[in-house]
C-alpha cells in the first residue's frame, strides 16, 4: 500500500511540470494569502514587542489612583517624597532611593513622511534616571543637562519625526530646546520619546508636580510589600503597577484590532484561494484521468490515488506558504512605522516577522491546500475506471 | 444582445469550474468593497462638527496643553468670527474604562448658538437642561447603549479631573434629555456624546480652573476661514500660549493621520488580493478557451468573423467578472453594520460600487484579452484538427 502510494505520488510529481499553469495558481494564490496574513500580523507583533519590551519586573510605575495613563495622572512633590521613603526601594551609593519623578507631556512634532504634526511624548525625568533605567544608552551626542532647555531623542523618534538630530533646535512653547543626544533603550517604547529634565519641562508647561514616579526595587519580590505600603498610606491615593503590566495593558487594544483585521482579511482571502486550489486540482485530476484509470485498472487501490492527489495539493500549497512568508519577511521585517498608541502619543515600532508568524502562515497554507485538494482527490479515487478508459 | 444565450451557455460549459472562479472573484470584490469603504472613511473622517464654517483652536505646541478661558473674549472680537465656544477634554467613562463616554462640558448659550440647527432636540428638554445645574443632555444612541432614561443619575469616572469637594474622580449627572444629530454623516462621530455644564465642571474641579482644552468658532464666510484662522493665531503669537486654528475637518484629519497611513496599508492588501486573483482567473479563462478550440473553429467555419469571436470571449470574461463583482460588492455592503461596530466614530457609506465596477471591467479585460486574442487568431483547419 505504501509502495503504491509512493509510485503514484512520484508519477504525479513527475508530470507536474506539464500542469505548470494550473499548479502555479495554487502556489501564487496561497502565497498571496500568506504574504498578507504574515505582513499584517507582523505589525501587531512589532507593536506588542515594543511595549512588551518596556520595563522590568523589579521596576514599578506609580500613578494617581484612577488615572489609567501617565498623561492623565498627577502627583504632588509631597506624594513623591512619601513614595521615596517606602520600603523595598533600591538605593544609590549615597543611600538615596532610585526613584525618577516624571512629567509626561505631548508635543507636536511633524512626521518626516507626511509632514503633519504628530503627538510626540516629551518626558521629563528625574536626576537619577540613568540609574533607574540602566538600559538607557546615549548612542550619539551627550546627555541633557538639568536646568537648561536641552533634550535627548529616542532613536525611533529620531527616525520618524522631523528635526531630531544632535545639535538641532526644537521650538516648543515659546522656547528653543536643543537636541543634545540620541539614545536607545532596548528597543522599548521610550525610544519613541523625547527626554529632558523634569523640572525644566515642568516650568516650561507651567505645571507644578509630576505625572508619575518610576522606582527601582531591590527585587521583583519586593513588589507586594512596596505596593501595600503605598496603597495603605492614608496620605496617598495612588495606583502601583509593575512596569511590564502597565505597558502590556497599553498594547492590548491595538494588537487586538490588528489581529482581528489581519485574520478577517486573510480568512476571506483564503476562501478565495481555496476556490482557486479546487479549480486547479480538479483540472489536474481531469488531465490525469487516463493515467489514474490505468493505474486503477492494473490494481492500484483508491486510497493511494486519493492520498497522492492530496499530497500534490499539500506540496504546492506548502511551496506557496513558504514563498508568501518569505516575501513578507523580505519586504517588511524590520520596517519602521509609527502610530498613535494607547497613551495618546506616537509609538514607533518595527514590523516583526517572528518565527511563530512564519509557522502560522505555513500552517494556514497547508490547511487551504488540504481543503482545496480533498474534493478533487475524492473524485480521482472514485473515477469509474471503465468509463475513464473509454473516454480517452 | 442576441448572442447573450450563447455567451451564457459557454460560460456554464463547465459548471463547477465557473462556480469556483466566480466565487473567488466574489471574494475579491467582497474584500474590495470592505477595504475601500474603510479606506474612504479614514480619508474623509467626520469630526462630528458639521460645516465648512467651523474652526477649532488648540494650543500650538500640544493638544494636551490648555488655553486660558479668557482668550474667548479676544477671539470673539476677531472680525469674521460670529460665535465662539469652549470645551475641555473630560476623559470620561462609565464603570469600566472600555465604556468610553465623550462627556463634554459646554457653555450652553454659545454652544447651541454655534451649532444652531444641527441638533434635533426637544425644546422642553433643552430648557430643563439649561435650568438644571447638574443636568446632562445625551445623544440618544448613548442613552440606548447603557439603557439610561430621563431622570436617571449617571455616575461617570474622569481619568483626569478630581473634584474640589472630596478629591474624587467620580462625577454624577442628572439625565434631563436627549438629542440627535441632523447631519447623518456626523451621527456616528457624535454617538457617545454627553453634554453637561461648563460652569459645574469649572467650579467643581480641583485644579486647572479657568483653562480650556480647545475653542470652536463659527465664521460668517467659510471662504474667509483661513484668513480668520491666521487672525486668531496672530492674537496670541509670542504669548505663553500660542494657538493653532484650523478648519474642524482638518483638525480631525490631522488626528486620523496620526494612526499612520491606513489607506496605504489597505490598498497594499487590495493590490495583493487582485494580483492573486488576476492570476487565478486569467488561468481559468485561458484553460477554458483552450479546451474549446474545436468549438471555436466550428463557430468560425459557420461564418463568425475573427472580431466576433474575440468579442464573444471577451463578453464571457466580462459577464463573469461583472456578475461576481456585483455579488461581492453587495455582500460587502451587507457587512457594513459589523465593521461599523469595530470602528466607532467613523462614518461608513457604501461607496465602492462605481470604483468596484470599474475594477471589474478592467479585470475582465486583462484576463479576457489573451485568450480572446488567441481565439481570434485561430486557424480553422488546425483548430478543427485540435492541434493546439
Amino acid at each position: 500500500m505504501f509502495k503504491q502510494f509512493a509510485a503514484v505520488i512520484s508519477m504525479s510529481l513527475q508530470t507536474l511540470p506539464q500542469r505548470m499553469g494550473a499548479s502555479s495558481v495554487i502556489v501564487i494564490g496561497i502565497a498571496g494569502v500568506v504574504a498578507v496574513l504574515v505582513s499584517v500580523l507582523a505589525m501587531g507583533a512589532g507593536f506588542r514587542h515594543t511595549l512588551a519590551d518596556t520595563g522590568r519586573a523589579d521596576r514599578v510605575i506609580i500613578l494617581r489612583g484612577g488615572s489609567d495613563a501617565e498623561l492623565n495622572s498627577n502627583l504632588t512633590r509631597t506624594d513623591v517624597d512619601i513614595i521615596s521613603n517606602a520600603p523595598g526601594l533600591a538605593k544609590d551609593a549615597g543611600g538615596r532611593a532610585l526613584v525618577s519623578s516624571e512629567l509626561v507631556t505631548v508635543v507636536n512634532v511633524p512626521k518626516i513622511d507626511t509632514g503633519t504634526d504628530a503627538n510626540v511624548t516629551l518626558r521629563g525625568v528625574g536626576l537619577r534616571v540613568t540609574e533607574v533605567r540602566p538600559e538607557l544608552k546615549i548612542v550619539s551626542g551627550r546627555m541633557f543637562r538639568p536646568a537648561v532647555r536641552e533634550l535627548i531623542a529616542g532613536s525611533g523618534a529620531a527616525k520618524q519625526f522631523r528635526g531630531l538630530i544632535v545639535g538641532s533646535v526644537l521650538h516648543l512653547r515659546n522656547a528653543d530646546w536643543t537636541v543634545t543626544g540620541v539614545f536607545t533603550s532596548n528597543g522599548d517604547v521610550h525610544e519613541s520619546e523625547l527626554l529632558a529634565d523634569v523640572d525644566t519641562v515642568g516650568s516650561s508647561v507651567e505645571r507644578n508636580g509630576y505625572s508619575s514616579a518610576v522606582a527601582l526595587l531591590t527585587g521583583a519580590a519586593e513588589f507586594t510589600r512596596f505596593k501595600d505600603a503605598l496603597t495603605t498610606d492614608p496620605q496617598l491615593k495612588v495606583d502601583v503597577q509593575r512596569e511590564p503590566d502597565y505597558y502590556a495593558a497599553q498594547s492590548k487594544q491595538l494588537t487586538k484590532i490588528i489581529n482581528v483585521v489581519g485574520k478577517t482579511v486573510a480568512i476571506i482571502m483564503a476562501i478565495g484561494a481555496m476556490f482557486g486550489a479546487l479549480n486547479s486540482m480538479y483540472s489536474a485530476v481531469a488531465a490525469r484521468g487516463l493515467e489514474i484509470a490505468t493505474l486503477r485498472a492494473i490494481g492500484f487501490g483508491a486510497l493511494p490515488v486519493l492520498l497522492s492527489v492530496m499530497t500534490e495539493a499539500l506540496l504546492l500549497s506548502l511551496l506557496g506558504g513558504i514563498i508568501g512568508a518569505s516575501l513578507a519577511w523580505l519586504f517588511f521585517n524590520g520596517h519602521s512605522v509609527s502610530t498613535l498608541g494607547g497613551a495618546f502619543a506616537q509609538v514607533v515600532f518595527q514590523l516583526t516577522v517572528t518565527r511563530t508568524l512564519i509557522v502560522t502562515g505555513i500552517v494556514w497554507a497547508c490547511v487551504i491546500g488540504l481543503l482545496g485538494g480533498f474534493f478533487p482527490a475524492l473524485r480521482a479515487a472514485r473515477l469509474p475506471v471503465a468509463e475513464a478508459l473509454r473516454a480517452a | 444582445m442576441k448572442y447573450f444565450p450563447l455567451v451564457w451557455a459557454t460560460l456554464w460549459r463547465k459548471k463547477t469550474r465557473t462556480i469556483f472562479t466566480l466565487l473567488s472573484v466574489v471574494v475579491a470584490f467582497l474584500l474590495f468593497g470592505m477595504l475601500e469603504t474603510v479606506a474612504h472613511a479614514f480619508a474623509h473622517p467626520s469630526s462630528g462638527i458639521t460645516g465648512a464654517d467651523k474652526l477649532v483652536t488648540t494650543n500650538k505646541y500640544s493638544i494636551t496643553l490648555a488655553l486660558p478661558f479668557s482668550d474667548a473674549q479676544q477671539i470673539r472680537s476677531v472680525p469674521g468670527v460670529s460665535e465662539v465656544t469652549w470645551m475641555t477634554w473630560f476623559g470620561g467613562y462609565y464603570q469600566e474604562s472600555k465604556n468610553f463616554v465623550f462627556a463634554l462640558p459646554i457653555d450652553t448659550d454659545s454652544y447651541f448658538n454655534l451649532h444652531k440647527g444641527e441638533f434635533i432636540v426637544d425644546e422642553g428638554q433643552l430648557q430643563t437642561f439649561r435650568n438644571t445645574r447638574t443636568g446632562a443632555l445625551l445623544n440618544s444612541a448613548l442613552m440606548k447603549k447603557f439603557g439610561w432614561k430621563i431622570g436617571d443619575k449617571v455616575p461617570l469616572h474622569s481619568t483626569i479631573w478630581t473634584q474640589k469637594s472630596d478629591g474624587s474622580l467620580d462625577w454624577t449627572f442628572d439625565v434631563v434629555g436627549s438629542f440627535s444629530v441632523k447631519d447623518p454623516t456626523q451621527a456616528s462621530a457624535q454617538s457617545l456624546t454627553l453634554l453637561f455644564h461648563y460652569e459645574l465642571f469649572d467650579e467643581g474641579r480641583s485644579f486647572g480652573k479657568g483653562n480650556v482644552s480647545w475653542f470652536e468658532e463659527r465664521v460668517g464666510d467659510p471662504s474667509q476661514a483661513s484668513a480668520i484662522s491666521n487672525r486668531i493665531d496672530a492674537l496670541f503669537a509670542n504669548s505663553p500660549n500660542e494657538t493653532k486654528t484650523q478648519p474642524a475637518n482638518d483638525f480631525q484629519m490631522a488626528f486620523i493621520k496620526q494612526f499612520g497611513d491606513i489607506g496605504f496599508v489597505l490598498r497594499a492588501i487590495l493590490g495583493a488580493v487582485f494580483f492573486t486573483l488576476l492570476f487565478l482567473t486569467g488561468n481559468t479563462m485561458m484553460q477554458s478557451v483552450r479546451e474549446r478550440t474545436p468549438e471555436l473553429a466550428v463557430l468560425k467555419t459557420l461564418g463568425f468573423g475573427d472580431e466576433k469571436v474575440l468579442a464573444l470571449v471577451l463578453a464571457e470574461s466580462l459577464l463573469l467578472c461583472v456578475m461576481a463583482a456585483f455579488i461581492g460588492l453587495a455582500l460587502s455592503f451587507a457587512t457594513l453594520p459589523i465593521i461599523k461596530q469595530g470602528l466607532q466614530g467613523l462614518e461608513l457609506t457604501p461607496r465602492a460600487l462605481v470604483p468596484g465596477m470599474g475594477a471589474a471591467v478592467l479585470l475582465a479585460l486583462i484576463v479576457g484579452l489573451p485568450p480572446a486574442l488567441r481565439a481570434m487568431r485561430l486557424n480553422i483547419v488546425d483548430a478543427l484538427a485540435d492541434k493546439r
